[in-house]
């Protein structure tokens, strides 16, 4: 399940729906991305979060694809929000379930490594000295990097 | 025709949106398009060679030579920054 959405989500909903009574499931795995009020050295007051309709969830679609065939997986979902989002505000949600924790971990760090470096996302934050957009980070880039096979 | 778009900052320094262009004969692939699209002036110039710029056709993500027959979507865009 991927969704794109402007309203936030409930982690417990969220949680309950990936165990889905299943005994087949031993691991869940779930990562919750905040907005910090911080960045670059500013105080942000709030963010809008821009995305290219469409082409975002077909990206996501290809990353979740790419984890079930690489780990053994039960159920993935994950949630991305949009728009105007302030800070501790909940930004984007993967849960993973599996049959072991370590195809779960592995699972859901690789999907947001690849979310955060493919996902045609965009964020502006307003600070006291107006708005800006923020820059990639190469610390993304190096993180999805490591997946790579040789 | 194809369908340009451009986001975020792209959009911002571009001042554009969505534009429809009729594709010219002698334009067969993205890197041509950018080309054809830099001679618009410096502040096309200046954003189409911003660092790590992305361009997808048909919601897709290529490089400067795939090609274009015309109707398609293309996008230009910054490097991206979700999660």
């Amino acid at each position: 399940m991927i969704i794109v959405q402007e309203q936030d989500f409930d982690l417990q909903a969220e949680y309950s729906a990936l165990r889905e009574d299943s005994p087949a499931i031993g691991a869940i795995v779930t990562f919750t991305g905040l907005m910090r009020d911080f960045n670059q050295g500013d105080d942000v007051q709030s963010l809008f979060l821009e995305h290219y309709a469409g082409m975002t969830e077909k990206v996501l679609e290809k990353i979740c694809a790419q984890a079930r065939d690489r780990w053994s997986i039960q159920q993935i979902r994950l949630i991305h929000r949009v728009g105007e989002l302030r800070p501790s505000d909940q930004i984007v949600f993967v849960g993973v379930s599996s049959a072991h924790r370590g195809d779960a971990f592995a699972a859901c760090e690789f999907i947001m490594d690849f979310l955060k470096t493919q996902a045609p996302f965009w964020k502006r934050e307003q600070t006291r000295d107006g708005d800006r957009w923020v820059d990639a980070r190469q610390s993304d880039a190096d993180a999805a990097r490591r997946w790579q096979k040789d | 025709m194809i369908n340009l778009l451009f986001f975020a900052r792209l959009r911002d320094d571009l001042d554009c949106q969505q534009e429809s262009l009729a594709l010219p004969e002698e334009v067969t692939n993205v890197g041509q398009l950018r080309d054809l699209l830099c001679q618009r002036g410096d502040k096309w110039q200046q954003a189409l060679n911003m660092p790590g710029l992305f361009v997808a056709v048909n919601q897709e993500v290529c490089d400067w030579n795939a090609e274009l027959s015309g109707g398609e979507e293309v996008a230009f865009f910054p490097p991206v920054t979700g999660g």
